[in-house]
């Protein structure tokens, strides 16, 4: 089996557009979360989200390429340009047919889907964009990204609700593994704030109208983020003959599924695929030193995840740390594995270890070092990403320091 | 509206946990009556729909809300006092 290694990161959130400022801010412990600004919003019950602030589409990309490009997509492309670009890979010949793009994604193009309906049922036309089908459709992004790059080889996007880019980066993963590929590029994105994305969401009343506070006493639901989350992933020998810098190897993934119930978290499943990634990457519980948690900030997932980490922990539970950087960039539902995975690589590469904001108290249900409110430095040599999603499909990412 | 309050609230429960209203007991829980959580925010969305109401509810912390869900009759009376302060 080849070795699979990490050796581009791109990312546009509300934490920052690029990989240095998103890292930065999470260093910090800032929070990009605040009240959304969007036609309609006055109709909502919950006004905050992470919203990607600052941004200006027609600064990025021309009048025909906004016309084909939902919010989704355009994130997408931003955040694989900087991964590319670290990367340094030229996709030509042989290496482009044995290159691919497997993103993530759960809702795809929800803004278009948005736009145009409102357009036909609000506004009464009968007349719709010609390209509103290529703009919606979940694999937009990633075919978008193929054409950008000459990325000839598997290409496909998945979508598994909060799971989705965690799926998308462990098939990444096992393709190179088995050597189906030599590069994949690979994450997620999503884009679902405007009046109907929330709107559905308010529905289930899970949402909380004032903060994420994962794993706190007084934690209140969930609020969503939005962005794009792009990695290079490339076999470690491809990556080590061309003198490519490595940020992190990629060593373990597994998957589960609870069979249960469509909303309401499993300890059983998300044990299973924790103990999966861990085995997966030939290591040691004891050996793991950062988990960045699924940590929703609901009160259903952040008890089950607690539970679930001490049962495949045991003892070592009281000493491996667990953050939720959703409590700064918000849930990004798709593509928020992707963002995460960024708080892994610099816990292995800068010894920082992102924090849980919006701490208040510690709830004796999650009672796991949680790195509350403030970053903290760390030697940490083997990392794990959470991701449970709806439906109850869980992916775990296991993630090594090379040497 | 016809219907009183209190056999309209009954009526959306027994759907919802697929009796009769005749089998619903207003000391009744909504455990006892095998609704979960999903069943209980479809009954709110329910309650909201027919009385035109706005119910406060967050799921992650039901016992925050002033919405007291603990049996049927609180839930009969937590309508009718969101119907006369909601009323313009």
């Amino acid at each position: 089996m080849k070795r699979v290694v990490i050796t581009g990161a791109g990312t546009i959130n509300a934490l920052g557009h690029s990989v240095p400022a998103t890292l930065e801010a999470m260093r910090e412990g800032r929070c990009g979360i605040g009240p959304l600004a969007f036609r309609d919003v006055d109709r909502l019950s919950i006004r905050i989200g992470g919203q990607v602030r600052d941004y200006d589409p027609e600064a990025e990309f021309n009048r025909q390429q906004i016309s084909l490009y939902d919010r989704f997509t355009q994130f997408t492309l931003l955040a694989a340009r900087e991964a590319i670009a670290q990367s340094g890979l030229c996709f030509q010949d042989q290496l482009a047919a044995r290159s691919g793009v497997i993103l993530g994604t759960a809702g795809g193009g929800v803004q278009t889907w948005d736009e145009n309906y409102r357009a036909v049922y609000e506004e009464g036309k009968n007349r719709v964009h010609p390209f509103v089908v290529p703009k919606l459709m979940n694999n937009a992004a990633c075919s978008h990204v193929s054409m950008a790059y000459n990325l000839q080889g598997p290409s496909f996007t998945v979508a598994t609700a909060c799971s989705s880019s965690n799926h998308a980066m462990g098939q990444a993963f096992n393709m190179i593994r088995c050597g189906m590929a030599d590069v994949m590029v690979t994450g997620g994105s999503e884009s679902m704030l405007c009046f109907g994305g929330v709107k559905a969401w308010e529905g289930l009343r899970v949402m909380s109208k004032d903060a994420c506070r994962p794993f706190s006493l007084g934690r209140n639901g969930m609020v969503q983020g939005e962005g794009a989350g792009i990695f290079v992933f490339e076999d470690y020998d491809h990556a080590r003959a061309r003198g490519a810098e490595i940020l992190a190897e990629v060593a373990g993934f597994a998957m589960t599924s609870d069979a249960a119930d469509i909303v309401m978290p499993s300890q059983q499943g998300a044990a299973r695929a924790i103990a999966g990634a861990i085995r997966d990457a030939r290591v040691d519980p004891s050996d793991v030193g950062y988990i960045n948690a699924h940590g929703t900030g609901t009160a259903a997932n952040d008890k089950t995840e607690c539970a679930a980490v001490a049962e495949v922990f045991g003892p070592h539970a009281d000493t491996v740390m667990m953050s939720s950087t959703k409590s700064m960039h918000g849930h990004l539902i798709g593509g928020t594995g992707a963002v995460e995975l960024l708080a892994c690589i610099m816990a292995l590469r800068d010894g920082v270890i992102a924090p849980t904001i919006g701490y208040l108290e510690a709830d004796p249900e999650c009672a796991l070092d949680v790195v509350p409110n403030v970053a903290r430095e760390a030697h940490v040599d083997v990392v794990l990403s959470n991701a449970f999603a709806f439906g109850g499909l869980n992916a775990v990412l296991a993630l090594k320091r090379v040497h | 509206m016809s219907d009183t309050v209190e056999d309209t609230v009954v009526r959306i429960i027994a759907d919802q946990a697929m009796l009769e209203p005749s089998d619903i007991r207003m000391e009744q829980t909504l455990d006892d009556l095998g609704i979960d959580s999903l069943g209980l925010v479809e009954s709110i969305f329910a309650i909201e729909e027919t009385f035109d109401i706005q119910v406060p509810f967050n799921a992650n912390d039901p016992a925050a809300s002033d919405f007291d869900i603990s049996s049927v009759a609180s839930i009969v009376a937590a309508v009718r006092q969101l119907i006369a302060d909601q009323k313009v």
